[in-house]
């Protein structure tokens, strides 16, 4: 049977790796490559590398990394950050990624999303989603939880699917960082049209938030703090989950 | 030398990046002098079944991979490389693939379960293979795809759970395909490609 997978999130800021708290205040958590190599070591299910700044010098500092870890790890590898074109994609997927996350350009127009589905397959998309609450109601943002948009959540998330990604990464700002569990409203509501496996991100802190979230529903879970603060790591998750009478992935 | 077939659909920098890290060489290309000179040819793909047929046909591949199969040294498809294996593929159409193991690629129909399958999925192995030793019963690979080979059961070396049981290992002598990514699967993963690259095409 298809295991839950649990993936790692590296955010990266000038090539660094950085970790803040609902979208803000980043601080330093180390050198990409070398917890890639760790997580490689643990037998991490994928790993997913998102550069935060998206600028052209965190462009080709993303690139290098992903040729690195592309050299020594072989289990996917997600990538995305300033995803706008096919050209994008390709030079992601050059590099060394087996999937791109594509964010902020879906919020302006769903043809990268079309066109890299047709020209590189669904398999290759991933489309991510950033949510917000305003005013009670769940919002969809871009650039990094710095812009609201006109978007409505479940419409967009149609429309993603429509246009061919072949997975969802739903990531609740409200929870990021804040370690105290995923929020599962939002999953559900996002679950209740999803036709394609949906990744859930955003406010692991502990691995019973991983079993709470892998419970309702989602095919996988992404976490970046639970593992970079504390001693946490994914064998440690994987037994967790196991106990808890989840399939996880066989290694040895 | 092991060539790794260049033809515009497939995850090449994986696949040597997988072979190199096991200590072995080989060339990318789409030369048929290259590929008839080969010990091992591995086919990769990502993409769709149509495009990768077309992409063989405009490069008149088609010849120098049924020439290699015939000569009994070890070939071995990846994911879509695999579904090319067959007669028939069903995506967009129906496309003609290159007819080295018997069956059609079909989608895969799984009724509740959403597609692509994505993630790490086993195997249930039907009969001892040269590229399966050493790989215990239960390891997880990875796969990602959306189609699957449907064959008869003398081909189909190891199906797997995904809502139905399809042929996740595709055999018929020389000739191996995998539908998951044994570059995307770690330690298993590795093993399959070092029990291929040592496989000398003999069952």
């Amino acid at each position: 049977m298809l295991k839950k997978r649990i993936i790692p999130v590296l955010l990266l800021k000038n090539g660094r790796m950085v970790k803040g708290v609902q979208f803000d205040n980043y601080r330093d958590t180390g050198d990409a490559v070398s917890a890639s190599r760790i997580y490689n070591a643990q037998y991490a299910d994928e790993l997913m590398f998102i550069d935060i700044e998206a600028s052209g010098a965190g462009r080709g500092a993303l690139l290098h990394v992903i040729e690195e870890v592309s050299e020594e790890c072989f289990m996917p590898l997600t990538v995305g950050g300033g995803v706008r074109s096919c050209d994008d994609i390709q030079q992601f997927l050059r590099a060394g990624a087996d999937k791109v996350l594509i964010t902020t350009a879906a919020t302006e127009s769903y043809e990268v999303i079309r066109q890299g589905a047709e020209m590189f397959g669904a398999q290759c998309i991933v489309a991510g989603v950033d949510i917000r609450t305003v005013d009670d109601q769940y919002r969809v943002f871009s650039h990094c939880g710095k812009t609201m948009t006109e978007l409505e959540l479940i419409a967009h998330v149609e429309a993603l699917q429509d246009a061919g990604a072949g997975e969802l990464l739903i990531t609740s700002i409200d929870r990021d960082g804040g370690m105290e569990g995923y929020d599962l409203g939002l999953f559900k509501l996002i679950q209740s049209v999803s036709r394609v496996p949906v990744i859930v991100n955003g406010g692991a802190g502990h691995f019973m938030h991983l079993v709470d979230a892998i419970k309702a529903g989602a095919h996988a879970v992404a976490c970046a703090s639970v593992f970079h603060f504390g001693d946490n790591n994914p064998i440690r998750a994987r037994s967790y989950l196991k106990n808890h009478a989840i399939a996880v992935k066989n290694v040895k | 030398m092991i060539c790794l077939l260049d033809y515009g659909a497939g995850n090449l920098r994986s696949v040597s990046n997988a072979i190199e890290y096991l200590g072995y060489d080989c060339v990318i290309s789409d030369s048929p002098a290259v590929i008839s000179d080969a010990s091992h040819l591995i086919i990769p793909g990502v993409g769709s079944y149509p495009a990768a047929m077309n992409n063989l046909c405009e490069r008149e591949l088609l010849p120098v991979i049924h020439d290699f199969a015939n000569s009994g040294r070890p070939l071995m498809g990846i994911c879509l490389g695999m579904q090319i294996l067959s007669e028939i593929g069903l995506e967009y159409g129906e496309t003609v693939g290159l007819g080295l193991i018997p069956g059609q690629v079909v989608s895969l129909p799984t009724e509740d379960l959403v597609l692509p399958h994505v993630g790490w999925n086993s195997l249930e192995l039907n009969w001892d293979h040269p590229c399966f030793v050493r790989i215990k019963t239960g390891l997880d690979f990875y796969f990602v795809h959306s189609f699957c080979f449907h064959t008869s059961p003398e081909f189909a070396l190891a199906t797997t759970d995904y809502g139905v049981n399809f042929a996740s290992v595709v055999a018929k002598d020389n000739v191996l395909g995998v539908q998951f990514h044994p570059e995307k699967s770690q330690d298993a993963g590795l093993r399959l490609i070092e029990n291929f690259l040592d496989w000398d095409g003999q069952c």
